[in-house]
């Protein structure tokens, strides 16, 4: 199989795990556990996954704060105060280039995380728009990535001795030294579960991976990844998101600031019969999957943009992306096998977690 | 190494036959259930269906896709698989063990376009 490999590659391959190509990244799918058992066990225990094929985007320079604050559509005040912030960020037309995490770096400069299948996308956009100044720089190759998620996360950690990071309140973000490494180390995941998210140089990564396994981290796949994160219902670009989608028809109102300029304000907040999301509960057979068609009261009204078995239900849900005027209490159908299969709507998201 | 097990007739989709006189009992390989992964919902097709060997005669659901599963022989379904319905993991655990649907045979002269055992492991190894 063709791809790049991750600094973790070797120990996959030792771990058990089943390769697959993910935009150009050889990465395992799951391990011999399997996705069902490696989601559960992220709900209940703790689970480390590589997300090393994450992109990495330096914004430097004095006017780096006031270009991000620009470009993405969540207010990004809070980075002062030493926390990430999630946002999406848009076109002119206001659909999405990509989501990401916003990062406090050093001397005022600003770290963003993309999504490693838009990464040169992002960074070409992110370029373009940089006013005179400001310098943008991919520096993907020179972070791996980890994530500890999972209600243990915070005893591994202390086992790592790194207890100071468990004082890190939700979104919390700083430098700290792990591995003899300066990393970053933020409060942040996309699981639905408490965690960490650890950005190190790719040369300790092996060492910290070993580390987080023998301190009761046990290895998760990208199969669990997604299963998890749709439960949460935390969007993947490409799904809920993209570049015909607004972040507003997302169900992305809360990162959305209209308040402030940001590119595609306007278009976005003026788009007339704009979609929206729901979740559908599957009541019928099979599964829902990416792009079915959704159905209510008899009329296309959209189709589905994630849907799954949900290990931690044990229900078949769906995220969709419908017309505005869907009605709540509509009799939903979704076109599976060419059979519209009964489904109803949920709240979301279908897993919360008791803090 | 996924087991093959002997005195069974395999597909070149990886399903497997057991002949009781002429019933055919119908599943998938373990290395068919393996490079599945996790199961999480059986169809087992419905009793009394005719099929065409090819044809579609139940789905199986993985978390990440659906799968057909085909009948390597024409015939009638005698019998579905229905506790699988309500354990699709079965599958995972005992691939041999676990029919999906059986068929009684229209035409015995099919069974010797199947592979045996060993002709069905070297072909899993030629796949990849």
């Amino acid at each position: 199989m063709e791809g790049k490999k991750t600094p973790l590659y070797e120990e996959h391959i030792k771990a058990g795990g089943k390769m697959v190509d993910f935009c150009s990244w050889l990465l395992p799918i799951q391990y011999p556990a399997g996705i069902v058992k490696e989601h559960i066990h992220t709900r209940t225990a703790v689970s480390l996954f590589d997300v090393s094929h994450m992109g990495e985007i330096l914004v430097e320079g004095p006017g780096a704060y006031d270009f991000v604050q620009y470009l993405v559509t969540n207010d990004i005040s809070k980075i002062k105060d030493g926390r990430a912030v999630y946002s999406p960020f848009c076109y002119e037309n206001g659909t999405c280039v990509d989501d990401l995490l916003v990062y406090p770096y050093l001397n005022g400069n600003i770290l963003l995380v993309v999504n490693a299948a838009n990464v040169e996308k992002d960074y070409a956009w992110i370029s373009k728009n940089a006013p005179e100044g400001v310098s943008v720089k991919n520096v993907s190759d020179q972070w791996a990535q980890l994530a500890l998620q999972g209600p243990e996360a915070a005893k591994v950690m202390t086992a790592c001795g790194m207890d100071e990071v468990n004082r890190l309140g939700f979104f919390g973000a700083g430098f700290y030294t792990f591995c003899g490494a300066s990393c970053i180390i933020s409060k942040t995941g996309y699981t639905g579960e408490r965690g960490f998210e650890i950005y190190l140089p790719p040369e300790k990564a092996a060492e910290a991976w070993r580390l987080l396994l023998k301190k009761g981290a046990v290895p998760a796949g990208l199969g669990a990844r997604d299963t998890l994160r749709f439960e949460a219902c935390l969007p993947l670009y490409g799904h809920e998101i993209s570049e015909e989608i607004t972040p507003l028809e997302a169900g992305l109102q809360y990162f959305v600031k209209p308040e402030k300029n940001f590119i595609g304000r306007d278009a976005m907040l003026g788009k007339p019969n704009a979609r929206k999301q729901i979740g559908l509960e599957f009541l019928g057979r099979g599964i829902p999957r990416a792009g079915f068609e959704v159905y209510v009261n008899g009329e296309r009204a959209g189709y589905v943009t994630t849907g799954s078995p949900s290990p931690s239900t044990g229900k078949a849900l769906a995220l969709a992306i419908v017309e505005g005027d869907s009605p709540k209490d509509g009799d939903y159908t979704i076109m599976v096998r060419g059979k519209l299969e009964p489904a109803k709507i949920v709240s979301t998201p279908f897993y919360k977690k008791n803090k | 190494m996924s087991k093959v097990l002997e005195g069974l007739y395999y597909s070149n989709e990886h399903e497997w036959v057991r002949l009781e006189g002429d019933v055919g009992y119908i599943g998938i390989s373990d290395h068919a259930q393996e490079a599945l992964g996790d199961i999480v919902y059986v169809d087992p097709g419905a009793e009394g269906a005719v099929l065409a060997k090819g044809d579609t005669a139940a789905v199986l659901e993985s978390v990440k896709a659906a799968s057909d599963v085909y009948t390597p022989v024409s015939g009638t379904v005698t019998a579905v698989n229905s506790e699988l319905i309500n354990a699709p993991e079965r599958i995972n655990q005992d691939a041999y063990g676990n029919y999906i649907f059986a068929v009684k045979l229209s035409d015995l002269s099919e069974l010797s376009g199947l592979m045996d055992a060993s002709a069905y492991e070297a072909f899993c190894q030629g796949e990849h």
